[in-house]
């Protein structure tokens, strides 16, 4: 079994699987445990390389993005337009509920972020990054900044870097408080000190048209994490790990009605989701023994499951196959006791809250579906209330598929319906009891 | 170089061809989808989009299936740019769910206020739901509330309730007026349209986002609840607040005018409109409106008959006329701007023949001399705006012609155009130049020269500083001559900067150009409406109608089939003319629309209406100087006639008759017809037939110009004269409105929404004028100046003097709008803070300024977009009590005024 807690903090794992070298959590933020412990020792190695050689170990890995979409990190590398100014910017907006991976990632392995980053950099030849990191992550900021100060004056970011001639420096920027702006091209319109807006694809791929018109790399904490150690052990290394597509190891965000929620670091494709749930070593079951009632594979925007799939693997094109997708790495369980209705609806109010509000459906979808789911869960549903919920994520997202077509400009409007379409699908009978009691059945 | 043009306006090697339903249309490379279907009479609906802003994609109502790499998809139309050989489907069960899915969306949170609502009625939404939209509603949840409406400035009041969050106002606001004082607020279904606190929507264009708001968010003070939609009806016209000349409607409702909306013309207004063209229809109705004749009765205008006042009126100038040898030195005419180009002509009829006076002039001492107007090579907007480079030489365009700010604006912005502008103060076109120079008021005409100077300017002796010029650093200078020479051909926009230095100032500056670069093409921008039109009627001494001289016109005109007499030689300007009335030499003023008592840049203008001269004022509004006029002829105003207008370009476009003059009073050619029996002659004009028909025969400039053509519905975005041949078929269509990029503006049905373009017909007429291939023998042309005024060296304790235009002023048209009149600001001396603390003066405080036009009391002002030793104070603005505005300060027989600022003791 992979992924064991070696810190004595419970729940929370970092690890690099079966990577004893790093640094014990408690002080794994400092310069200096992290120099111990072997840090930068990627970077260093990446500038003896030439950026080509880089990109290609990065693709050999075949690291997928941990932010949400799953894409090839280096394939969205070499799709950067050439350009003389490109830019580097970390996603570490983190705002999805029950995602909370970057945020450890940050708080507790700030100089590993810094290190990825600076690797990214130079492989993408940007002179210039930015973390853009969630503003309630207050301690996350505090050591990502102390981790960059420090790095700078280790040599390791700013002109001639250890002396190779290769030179970048890093910004660190708090995100003012919009789960919006974790959608990338709104990530980037925030960081140019716009309102938080998604700008529409095509023309807007950041790799043509990114931040200030240059091309750009946007990529996610998790995964330039990941690149000191696929740099200093190689692509290879870190494709012998996992199945097919899906390598290396991937942090699961845990929560919901487990007995031990927390960040489980584990080889990708190997493990089932109903390993990850009830392995003893990782979420340690149900809570109360109860049974699985329904499960989120992959984040608030993620379609749900029923206890049926529990035997998929953790690998994101069996996942995307089944109609879901393991999304941001956060696993939601819903144990037997769960009101399937005020379940979704707190979800939907979620998005309804967040929808930044720039195009129709989304706007006003989200805050249609969030009134009357509300209104069925406190009883008051009428049952052509569940038609009416239907067509409106029909309205949204055109068929109510995953992945979904979509009436809007990003994808947080099709997010709204992976909850609440989903659910009325699976637990149809459970939103008519709602009705016909008028009121929430559940204990 | 010639490019050939499809069936769709569009050069060849520029077009791809798409698939729309089936059928494969042309469309030009880079356009987006929508105004591909729009122009193949596809109609796809729409919000957020305007066809002259950037898309925006936002509101998702224009969404089609288009085909991709991964099949077809819904993708918004606005957005996505044609590609060869893509398929666009507007038609399909799919497109139809999103936008019915669309529009539920939208009614969702949109309030039930259509019955009380002033767009119910011409409202996108309410149409487009008719069309696209669900039947029935299935909301049944709580909407969400706001307070509403609240204030964004006093013109405009927002309902956020029914925002449906286009961002179509907010993008104006940004980028097209460049006053970015809206935008969102919060998000989600929580965003509103917001101001900053304590902030007004204070712009000049904040009309438009009442124009192009597709619900009834956006509502302008004057319109608000004046009117039901289907209650209106509407003429096409052109405004003439200014010389701009932008396309507007004119709407009314129980012969009232209710309000304007702008039309949009490519080669003009663009659909824009400022905010005092679209508002000041308020002066139609106006206190102040003249609607029966007066006469002076024992010290008091007192109200009478037309035919009395005609009698006294004819006795007054008869008299006149009988004392003295020459009828230029007895009876002088001011004004004219104000009319149509058809009363205009019967106007000079009356003047120039009847009463056979030359001294007649349309300029109040504010533009550009007749030569200059008439003689110097024409550019038009559009020859402006796409010119690589602009020299701009004008007051603040934002105050004097907005519309063209805006195109140069736009122009400047698109990177097309560097704009090289001389100032003697900061003006809103300033952030858009890629130079400004700011000479020392008066001083142009050196600058001038040292821009074009074969070398840079040099020291006075070897090893010293090279000394300023025209107060403009000797690099700067430099730096903009090196840009300048690089462009061989120049356009210029050349206008009078300031009230305060004399014609010749400016005349001198525009010479020193056409010296240097004798290619430069002018658009001379003046203040006045139809100046233009005036100057083309012969309202100026020394011209007669069709831009040609007195020499060049008059065997036509002195002829029997022609007018049978025209002035023996040149008579007096206006400045002349009011000097001439002060000494008491003059015996008849006639007053055509003119207010010379404050409307003149001289301190002594209102002298001459208590010179002894008899005053006849023809007017609308009973101004400063009707007041004191011995017979007073109430004239009707802008939208109670019709005819044509001629705008700075000199382009011709028509002028909507949409109400009938109220009470008793008359339009000007019939005054001028009815003036002319009672002094016992015959003009000829019984209508305005007659007049154009006396026009097209007698003038070569109007030769083809017959109301035929201008009536003509595709001659609507006007026909710059002259017109080589009589054009042909002009059958086609009319220019379709956009009621969905101005709502309410017509009653197209929707599906006939086609993207505005140029008129094909009269492309290629754009250079007239002494240059252009059909100026005639006669013609009037710039005389250049031998030499530059002499100017004043500037003293070390004086100011010298800008008198700038305000777009808000105390102008009849104004001061007769309500809602315009309380924007018009306070005249002040504006001054660098240098030269206030100088004096130990500061904001508001009361000082002397000792002037050429005496010693008066002043009211200050900091201000340090001013130079130091320039004082600024705008023309024609209300003042502080005891106070002098800014005409008191002016001597405008010198070329410059300088004043000096004391404090009081
Ligand atoms: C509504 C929305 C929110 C998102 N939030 C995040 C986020 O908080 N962090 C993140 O890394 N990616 C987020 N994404 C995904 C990003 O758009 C982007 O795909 C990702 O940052 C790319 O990095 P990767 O390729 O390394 O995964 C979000 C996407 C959407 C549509
Ligand atoms: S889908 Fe929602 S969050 Fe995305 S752009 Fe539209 S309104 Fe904003
Ligand atoms: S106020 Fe009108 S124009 Fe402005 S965003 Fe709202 S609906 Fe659009
Ligand atoms: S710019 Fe001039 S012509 Fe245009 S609307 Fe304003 S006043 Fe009228
Ligand atoms: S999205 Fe195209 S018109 Fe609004």
């Amino acid at each position: 079994m992979s992924g064991t807690p070696r810190t004595g903090a419970p729940f929370i794992v970092t690890s690099r699987t079966g990577d004893a070298t790093r640094p014990p959590m408690e002080e794994g933020h400092t310069l200096n445990a992290y120099l111990a412990s072997g840090g930068y020792q990627g970077l260093r190695k990446a500038l003896t390389m030439n950026p080509e050689e880089v990109v290609a170990e990065v693709l050999a890995s075949n690291l997928l993005g941990r932010g949400g979409a799953g894409f090839e990190a280096g394939r969205k590398w070499s799709m950067v337009r050439p350009n003389p100014v490109r830019y580097l910017v970390i996603n570490g907006d983190e705002s999805e509920p029950a995602t909370f991976k970057d945020r450890m990632l940050m708080e507790r392995d700030p100089h590993q972020l810094v290190e990825g980053t600076l690797i990214a950099a130079y492989a993408i030849g940007a002179a210039q990054a930015f973390i853009f990191i969630r503003g309630e992550f207050a301690l996350g900021m505090e050591r990502v900044i102390a981790a960059v100060n420090d790095a700078y004056r280790h040599g390791a970011i700013g002109a001639n870097i250890f002396g190779s001639g290769f030179s970048v420096d890093l910004v660190v920027h708090p995100g003012a408080g919009a789960y919006i702006c974790g959608e990338e091209t709104a990530l980037l319109e925030s960081l140019e000190g716009k309102r938080g807006y998604p700008r529409i694809k095509p023309p807007f791929f950041p790799a043509a048209i990114g931040l200030y018109g240059e091309p750009t790399v946007v990529n996610n904490v998790e995964t330039v994490s990941n690149l000191p150690w696929i740099v200093s052990n190689g692509g290879a290394a870190f494709a012998a790990l996992g199945q097919g597509r899906s390598t290396g190891t991937r942090i699961f965000a845990l929560s919901g009605h487990v007995v031990r929620p927390g960040n489980y670091e584990v080889e990708m494709s190997k493990l089932t989701f109903r390993d990850l749930i009830f392995d003893p070593e990782l979420g340690g079951g149900v809570r109360g023994g109860k049974s699985v009632k329904a499960f989120i594979p992959g984040g608030a925007s993620a379609p749900w499951f029923g206890p049926d799939q529990l035997d998929l693997p953790l690998d994101q094109d069996a996942v995307g196959k089944a109609g879901s997708m393991l999304g941001s790495g956060s696993v939601i369980v819903m144990d037997s006791d769960t009101c399937a209705v005020r379940a979704a609806w707190r979800i939907a109010r979620f998005f309804h809250r967040e929808s930044c509000g720039q195009c129709t459906p989304c706007r006003e979808g989200s805050g249609w579906i969030d009134k009357v789911m509300r209104r069925i869960e406190d009883g008051q549903g009428r049952e052509e209330d569940l038609d009416l919920l239907m067509d409106a994520c029909d309205n949204i997202a055109p068929g109510v598929s995953w992945p979904p077509a979509q009436t809007t400009i990003c994808v947080l409007g099709p997010s709204i319906p992976s909850s609440v379409a989903w659910s009325i699908r699976m637990f149809r009978d459970e939103y008519l009891l709602h009705i016909k009691e008028g009121a929430c059945p559940c204990p | 170089m010639p490019v050939s043009v499809n069936e769709s306006g569009i050069p060849s090697e520029d077009t791809v061809t798409i698939t729309v339903n089936g059928k494969q249309i042309a469309a030009a490379k880079g356009e987006m989808i929508i105004s591909a279907t729009d122009r193949a009479g596809v109609n796809v609906p729409r919000f957020c989009y305007h066809p002259r802003m950037k898309p925006v994609g936002m509101c998702r109502m224009c969404l089609v299936e288009v085909s991709g790499p991964r099949g077809m998809s819904l993708q918004p139309a606005c957005y996505l740019p044609v590609a060869d050989g893509m398929e666009v489907v507007t038609d399909s069960e799919k497109v139809r769910k999103a936008q019915d899915g669309v529009l539920e969306f939208l009614l969702v949170n949109h309030p039930l206020d259509c019955p009380v609502c002033d767009k119910g009625g011409e409202c996108p939404l309410q149409d487009q739901t008719l069309a696209y939209g669900p039947g029935e509603s299935r909301f049944v949840e709580e909407k969400r509330h706001w307070a509403k409406p609240i204030e964004l400035s006093d013109l405009v009041l927002l309902d956020r309730e029914r925002c449906i969050q286009c961002a179509r106002c907010t993008r104006f606001a940004s980028e097209i007026a460049g006053d970015p004082l809206i935008d969102f607020f919060s998000r989600g279904d929580s965003t509103e349209v917001a101001i900053a606190p304590g902030e007004k929507f204070t712009s000049y264009f904040s009309g438009n986002t009442v124009q192009i708001c597709p619900v009834g968010a956006l509502t302008a003070t004057p319109y608000r609840f004046a009117a039901r939609p289907w209650d209106l009806e509407q003429v096409e016209s052109t405004c003439t607040s200014c010389a701009t000349g932008c396309r507007v409607v004119v709407q009314s409702s129980s012969n009232q005018v209710i309000r304007y909306l702008g039309v949009d013309s490519d080669p003009v207004n663009q659909s824009w409109l400022c905010d005092k063209g679209r508002f000041d229809f308020e002066a139609h109705r106006a206190g102040s409106r003249v609607t029966v004749p007066m006469v002076r009765e024992g010290g008091e205008l007192v109200e009478c008959t037309w035919a009395e006042a005609l009698r006294k009126a004819a006795e007054g100038i008869g008299r006149a006329m009988e004392v003295a040898s020459d009828p230029s030195s007895a009876v002088g005419v001011i004004g004219g701007a104000r009319l149509a180009n058809e009363d205009a002509y019967a106007w000079a009829k009356l003047v120039k023949s009847v009463i056979g006076t030359d001294s007649v002039d349309a300029d109040l001492g504010d533009g550009l001399p007749a030569d200059a107007v008439l003689g110097l090579p024409k550019a038009t907007i559009d020859e402006v705006c796409s010119a690589p480079l602009v020299l701009v030489m004008t007051p603040d365009l934002r105050e004097l012609a907005p519309i063209l700010f805006l195109r140069l604006k736009a122009a400047a912005q698109s990177g097309r155009t560097k704009v090289i502008e001389l100032t003697s103060v900061g003006t809103a076109l300033g952030r858009y130049a890629t130079e400004t120079l700011v000479y020392r008021p008066g001083e142009a005409a050196s600058l001038v020269a040292a821009l074009f100077a074969d070398s840079d300017p040099k020291p006075l002796a070897a090893g010293m500083e090279i000394p300023p010029i025209a107060g403009v650093a000797a690099s700067d200078v430099a730096r903009t001559r090196a840009l300048l020479a690089g462009f061989s051909s120049a356009v210029a926009v050349v206008g009078r900067p300031s009230l305060a230095e004399s014609t010749e100032a400016t005349v001198a500056a525009v010479a020193a150009l056409s010296a240097a670069r004798p290619e430069t093409r002018y658009l001379t921008v003046h203040r006045r409406g139809n100046l233009h039109g005036a100057l083309d009627a012969g309202l100026a001494p020394g011209i007669l109608p069709g831009r040609v001289t007195l020499e060049g016109g008059r065997s036509t005109f002195a002829a029997e089939s022609g007018w049978g007499r025209v002035p023996a030689s040149t008579g007096m300007s206006t400045h002349e003319i009011l000097r001439s009335a002060a000494q008491g030499s003059l015996g008849a003023l006639i007053l055509l629309g003119a207010d010379p008592v404050v409307d003149f840049p001289d301190h002594e203008s209102e002298k001459a209406l208590s010179g002894g001269a008899f005053v006849v004022a023809v007017t609308a509004h009973l101004c400063e100087s009707a007041r004191r006029a011995d017979v007073v002829l109430p004239a009707a105003m802008y939208a109670e006639r019709g005819g044509t207008t001629t705008n700075f370009e000199g382009r011709v476009t028509t002028l909507g008759k949409k109400v009938t003059p109220p009470g008793q009073a008359w339009e000007d050619w019939a005054i001028a017809a009815e003036l002319a029996t009672a002094l016992g002659s015959d003009l000829g004009f019984t209508s305005f037939d007659d007049i154009a028909a006396e026009r097209t025969r007698l003038v070569p400039l109007f030769r083809h110009f017959t109301p035929h053509i201008w009536n003509a519905p595709s001659t609507r975005d006007g026909v710059l004269l002259p017109l080589a041949t009589a054009p042909v078929g002009l059958t086609g269509a009319p220019r379709a409105l956009d009621p969905v990029a101005t709502p309410g503006i017509g009653s197209l049905p929707h599906h006939a929404v086609r993207p505005p373009s140029p008129s094909p017909l009269f492309a290629g007429t754009g250079t007239t004028g002494p240059s252009g291939a059909v100026a005639s023998p006669g013609a009037v042309r710039f005389s250049r100046p031998a030499s530059p005024p002499d100017l004043p060296a500037p003293d070390a304790y004086s100011l010298r003097l800008v008198a700038p235009y305000r777009l808000y002023d105390c102008g009849t048209h104004v001061v007769g709008s309500a809602h315009l009149a309380a924007l018009a600001p306070v005249g002040t001396v504006r001054v660098n803070h240098y030269d206030l603390d100088r004096l130990g003066a500061s904001t508001g405080d009361t000082l002397r300024a000792v002037s050429p036009g005496g010693s008066h009391q002043v009211v200050v002002e900091v201000d340090d977009e001013v130079q130091r030793g320039t004082a600024v104070m705008g023309f024609n603005l209300a003042v502080a009590e005891g106070s002098v505005s800014a005409r008191s300060l002016i001597d405008l027989s010198a070329p410059v005024t300088d004043i000096r600022l004391e404090a009081h003791r």
